[in-house]
């Protein structure tokens, strides 16, 4: 647990909030845009986590993460930092876990300030002066969980691809790849659902539905992750 | 006798039909820096990462600190520091996080690691710039940085590959001299990668040369010039015609003697008499103004090496 620990502090230190005040600029950017920009638009839609509120609130956490998880081994691969921290005592599992939680983490929490910030915001926009919470509370846990599973999604397929990938550029345009191809799969699977069987569901169904198969998506990817993150494998590649 | 610190039997690392490591049998003893020398792509790097346990050797096995590199490789690598070929650091990170990094890493309480940091920094005249971004440091800066770190949590052996490479010589040579410093302050043992002679031969009390990922020789470098070469003189002068040096060679004391810008250099079998072959050389109508004697340097047996070995 120590070495998970470690690389966290390395993480933050090395990846989020490298080079000072202006590492700030992209969190408070997202946070910008899913906490005031979005609800202030939405109003009484935001509170009410509709269908697009979701959809808008899962996405922004996940573009946040692919953005820079191709960085997680490529970029050390790239700067010629990951062989001499394979030579140290540390544990593959301890570097892989640590990067996972740090940039999960990170997606995650941006999202959850967004919606702490939304909350506040899309009560503003309305200006009736009375003060609503978001109006279904099973809806709001979804939404947490929901987050918190796309977030691991990314992260997972990130480092998974960007340990394949010799560079960065390399690896997050692969992600870009991998993201078209999944939202294209899950269209396609959306459509080969009977309409039948999808409107007898109810909106918190089909996203305990999306949940299970975000879940086993995400284990199956970080499963994958651990059995290909090998110092052997990582020092010849 | 002591228990080598290193211990190779026919390790041989291949990739495809490329003998990277071709049956490696190697004992380095605690305590001295040990030279391995070779040209590029000769398969030192490819060693360290054997040792270090990175790599699983083809053939062969080998012990580090008593560990296997097989199955004992996290303990190898808890116990000895590591500057590679690069130097790894993080360039975003300030120097004092960096060390702290490797502390944290190592286990090391705070407070060890604080003054760790201190001891080490202060010693390499970088303490006052220690929260600067790595970034910002010249690349003899980052090196000495790279080689604190490797020695950062007092391990006993230390594998530095080619840390001086791609330097020009004046920083070389004062990275060189703050790695003699600290090696000798810290008593650790050194397996030090190298191509660079002058480096080897002024750091290393063990040497083992390989090319093509065969180990060629292994000893100290007094013990490869007098394997390997025997005495030179240098001569200095005019007039040093074929005839001259054809009379030259057929001399019992010379083994070998060319010609170089007026320049005679003889190669001479023993500790032999200089007067009687000036002597011949003055009757045979040769001008000489200066004598030189010296020893074959380190350059000299691993050049030597190399052709006996293309042959």
């Amino acid at each position: 647990m120590n070495d998970i620990w470690t690389m966290i502090w390395k993480e933050t230190k090395d990846s989020l909030f490298q080079g000072g005040r202006s590492a700030l600029i992209r969190p408070l950017l997202l946070i910008g845009i899913l906490g005031i920009g979005f609800p202030w638009r939405f109003g009484l839609q935001w509170l009410a986590l509709t269908p697009v509120v979701m959809v808008l609130f899962l996405y922004i956490p996940y573009i946040t993460i692919i953005s820079f998880v191709g960085d997680a081994i490529a970029g050390e691969r790239e700067r010629h930092t990951l062989e001499t921290l394979l030579a140290s005592r540390i544990s593959d599992r301890a570097i892989l876990l640590g990067k996972i939680i740090v940039t999960a983490s990170y997606a995650w929490g941006t999202a959850l300030i967004g919606l702490l910030l939304g909350l506040i915001v899309a009560n503003l926009s309305k200006g009736q002066g009375s003060w609503e919470f978001y109006t279904h509370v099973d809806l709001l846990l979804e939404a947490l969980a929901l987050s918190l599973l796309t977030s691991l999604l990314g992260v997972s397929g990130g480092v998974l691809i960007s340990l394949r990938s010799a560079t960065v550029r390399q690896a997050q345009q692969m992600l870009i790849v991998a993201t078209l191809v999944l939202v294209g799969g899950g269209f396609l699977a959306l459509k080969a659902v009977p309409a039948q069987a999808i409107s007898s569901l109810s909106i918190s169904q089909i996203w305990l539905i999306a949940m299970a198969v975000l879940a086993v998506l995400d284990a199956i990817l970080l499963g994958v992750s651990l059995v290909s993150f090998q110092r052997s494998r990582l020092i010849l590649s | 006798m002591p228990e080598p610190i290193i211990r190779t039997e026919h390790l041989s690392r291949f990739f495809g039909t490329v003998k990277a490591v071709d049956d490696l049998s190697l004992e380095v003893p605690a305590g001295i820096v040990f030279g391995f020398l070779g040209p590029n792509g000769a398969g030192k790097t490819t060693t360290i990462h054997l040792l270090l346990g990175l790599l699983e050797p083809t053939q062969g096995q080998a012990s580090v600190l008593g560990f296997d590199t097989r199955t004992q490789a996290d303990a190898i690598r808890a116990h000895s520091g590591a500057l590679l070929e690069f130097s790894g650091l993080y360039e975003r990170m300030s120097a004092q996080d960096n060390l702290d990094l490797y502390g944290r890493i190592y286990q090391m309480p705070a407070p060890a690691r604080q003054a760790r940091i201190k001891e080490l920094l202060t010693h390499l005249e970088l303490w006052e710039r220690r929260q600067d971004q790595v970034s910002t440091w010249s690349r003899g800066m980052k090196q000495k940085l790279a080689v604190a770190r490797a020695l950062f949590h007092h391990p006993p052996l230390v594998f530095l590959d080619e840390p001086t490479a791609g330097f020009d010589p004046v920083a070389a040579a004062a990275l060189r001299n703050d790695l003699a410093s600290l090696v000798a302050r810290e008593g650790v043992t050194v397996f030090l990668n190298t191509h660079n002679l002058t480096e080897a031969e002024k750091l290393c009390a063990q040497v083992g040369v390989i090319r093509q990922g065969k180990l060629v020789t292994v000893g100290a470098p007094d013990e490869l010039r007098a394997r390997t070469g025997g005495p030179q003189a240098e001569i200095v002068g005019r007039g040093f015609t074929e005839q001259i040096l054809t009379t030259l060679r057929e001399q019992p004391e010379v083994a070998h003697a060319d010609l170089h810008n007026s320049h005679l250099l003889l190669e001479l079998r023993g500790e032999s008499e200089m007067g009687p072959l000036v002597s011949l050389l003055v009757h045979a109508g040769a001008e000489v103004e200066e004598v030189r004697r010296g020893k074959a340097s380190l350059e000299d047996v691993f050049l030597t090496l190399m052709e006996e070995e293309q042959r």
